[in-house]
């Protein structure tokens, strides 16, 4: 207020000297506060804020409906003696590590087949996408009638194979309901994966292609040799996203299995909701979802490396 | 880091959908072998659940139970009963409206909040700008499953529980960081030139934005939308954490929690059910196909 005073004094004609308004509204930094305003606000009452209130949750006794107070490491030293974390932890990462590497494979295979000349090659790139756009719970229920232990379609049609004699338990065996449960992930990820890829690999020359072909290279060495590094970067990113995402699948198997059979398909959000929304112990919930974080961390930390080696690869050092 | 989405768009669009390359080299079993017959397999997997749920929502509950006396792949006399019962008879419609409700207001927030925040980072490049983009991006990796429990308590706190607005003001943290992202790269295909031009002028930066930014930014926009409005449509730990009473669920948690009953029957309308809540969403797609996969791989891509 006083240096507009003092402007204004100084320089009555104030054309020379513009006034702190006008100085403010051109101030790059001060417009900027004013255009980031609204997305930083949801992004700090709405998700930085709950990140931090989370961990501190997990250090209390928090019920619903009661304040928790803070009880150090006790939420902790509890799941580090239950067996039932543990064995989601076991859960949560042979389904991120089984769906996630077929879901890469299927996914590059079925890329590289798309990239292939052929008729009707839009269609069928737009076809391939609608399990991902398909919300996931909707086509859950749709695999949870698939996997009906009485009117399972794939039971009936092994049965008149002759393969089997009686109907699968799908979601109802511990094994089975892990495989079910992976195979559903892995249907609704392929598309991601292999559509992002598709990506990649359209800005692989061709040419690249060709001259290898004329020095005699065949088709693993032309995949080993061209594809595969020129699409090293790409595959980081998306797998890292991929791995992310199935890492903290919640709706799938909310859907399907609730976590059962006897907890046999549990994952680290499941075990977290029934602990602190179902049971209403918040403190603990809190707890199993905090110890996810270092996980995530890691995921995050190779998807920088990934990127930044793309930078490196391109020699560019823009922004 | 988001450098090369002109460049790398370039090739593509040149060589698109029509050249052959080196397929010409290829005889045709071998084409059949390498080519159509896995393509083929693997899209009968891909498609099969949704013939299964389309075929079931017309099925007549004797056909869906007896698997002998019909052969479960097809259908002899459909019938509309199942659809007719969840319009008519359960509260699906609201349900509808409930999930059109939240995802278009979520979509419009975090649109017009991106398109702000990311005008700013790529434009004004005020202080700690890339900072402020890389923040951006992390808050894209904090998934929903850890989140749920301390959002649940300050949705309480805030008195918004059991209700549709609480979505609408917490599925932004999803889209925001996305979309910010994909028109961040929009904005910087948009020539400086345009904007000094208009500076010279004497427009202000509101102007600029709402006169040339956003117009032609206005196919990343799209892309934005569809894709936020897909992800709002898919939500689901939010929606079931937060909403309580029926009325006010969402088509996939009510889709969930009220029609599993005890009842061998149930099948008929659970699959019209989930038939019905993704058709809006693959019309929408069929629409809007190329802009969702620039969405999807332009996020990727940054």
């Amino acid at each position: 207020m006083t240096t507009f005073q003092t402007s204004v004094r100084v320089q009555p004609a104030g054309v020379d000297t513009p006034s702190l308004w006008a100085r403010l509204r051109t101030n790059r930094n001060w417009v900027a506060l004013w255009f980031m305003l609204p997305a930083a606000a949801f992004l700090i009452l709405f998700l930085a804020y709950p990140l931090g209130l989370g961990v501190w949750m997990s250090f209390t006794d928090e019920r619903i409906g009661r304040r928790g107070i803070f009880i150090g490491l006790e939420n902790y030293q509890w799941l580090w003696d239950d067996s039932i974390f543990w064995l989601s932890v076991f859960n949560t990462l042979l389904y991120t590590i089984v769906a996630s590497a077929i879901k890469f494979a299927i996914g590059l295979y079925l890329a590289l087949l798309l990239n292939r000349h052929m008729p009707f090659k839009a269609m069928i790139r737009s076809i391939v996408l609608i399990p991902f756009i398909v919300p996931t719970v909707l086509s859950a229920i749709a695999f949870w009638w698939i996997y009906d232990s009485q009117f399972s379609i794939i039971s009936w049609s092994l049965i008149k194979l002759g393969l089997i004699d009686h109907n699968i338990n799908f979601l109802g065996d511990s094994s089975w309901a892990r495989g079910s449960v992976i195979f559903a992930n892995i249907w609704r990820g392929v598309p991601f994966v292999a559509i992002t890829l598709l990506a990649g690999l359209q800005t692989v020359s061709p040419s690249l292609y060709e001259a290898a072909t004329l020095d005699g290279a065949t088709n693993w060495q032309r995949f080993r040799f061209i594809t595969y590094p020129l699409l090293t970067p790409i595959i980081a990113v998306v797998m890292t996203f991929s791995v992310l995402f199935t890492f903290t699948d919640f709706q799938l198997i909310w859907a399907l299995t609730r976590g059962g059979p006897v907890n046999a398909t549990h994952l680290m959000a499941t075990l977290s909701y029934q602990r602190g929304i179902i049971s209403g112990r918040l403190g603990e919930g809190a707890a199993i979802a905090t110890a996810m974080i270092p996980f995530l961390v890691a995921a995050i930390a190779i998807s920088w490396f990934g990127m930044q080696r793309r930078k490196w690869q391109q020699g560019s050092n823009n922004d | 880091m988001t450098d090369s989405t002109l460049p790398s768009k370039a090739p593509v669009a040149s060589r698109d959908d029509e050249s052959e390359g080196m397929s010409y080299l290829e005889s045709l079993p071998r084409r059949v072998v390498t080519l159509y017959l896995p393509l083929f397999v693997i899209l009968v997997v891909l498609l099969f659940p949704f013939y299964w749920m389309a075929l079931t929502s017309i099925k007549p509950d004797e056909q869906l139970i007896d698997m002998n006396k019909f052969n479960p792949f097809w259908v002899v006399h459909p019938t509309f009963k199942h659809i007719s019962k969840l319009l008519f008879e359960t509260q699906y419609p609201r349900w509808l409206w409930n999930t059109m409700y939240v995802a278009v207001g979520a979509t419009t927030l975090s649109i017009i909040a991106s398109v702000l925040a990311a005008y700013a980072i790529v434009r004004l490049r005020f202080k700690g700008a890339d900072t402020v983009g890389v923040l951006i991006f992390f808050a894209y990796l904090v998934p929903p499953s850890i989140l749920f429990i301390p959002l649940a308590s300050v949705i309480q706190a805030y008195g918004l529980f059991d209700s549709p607005l609480a979505l609408i003001l917490v599925y932004p943290t999803l889209l925001i960081p996305f979309s910010t992202w994909l028109l961040m790269g929009y904005f910087k295909t948009i020539p400086y030139e345009l904007e000094e031009c208009a500076l010279i002028d004497g427009a202000s930066r509101w102007q600029i934005l709402t006169r040339i930014i956003v117009p032609l930014a206005i196919p990343g926009m799209i892309s934005a939308f569809i894709f936020s409005f897909t992800l709002c449509w898919n939500e689901f730990i939010y929606a079931l954490t937060f909403l309580q009473s029926t009325p006010n669920k969402t088509v996939p948690v009510a889709i969930v929690n009220e029609f599993v009953d005890g009842d061998i029957y149930k099948w008929g309308s659970l699959m019209a059910g989930a038939l019905v809540g993704s058709l809006p969403l693959v019309i929408l797609y069929a629409f809007f196909v190329e802009h969702y996969v620039s969405a999807m791989t332009g996020a990727v891509k940054e």
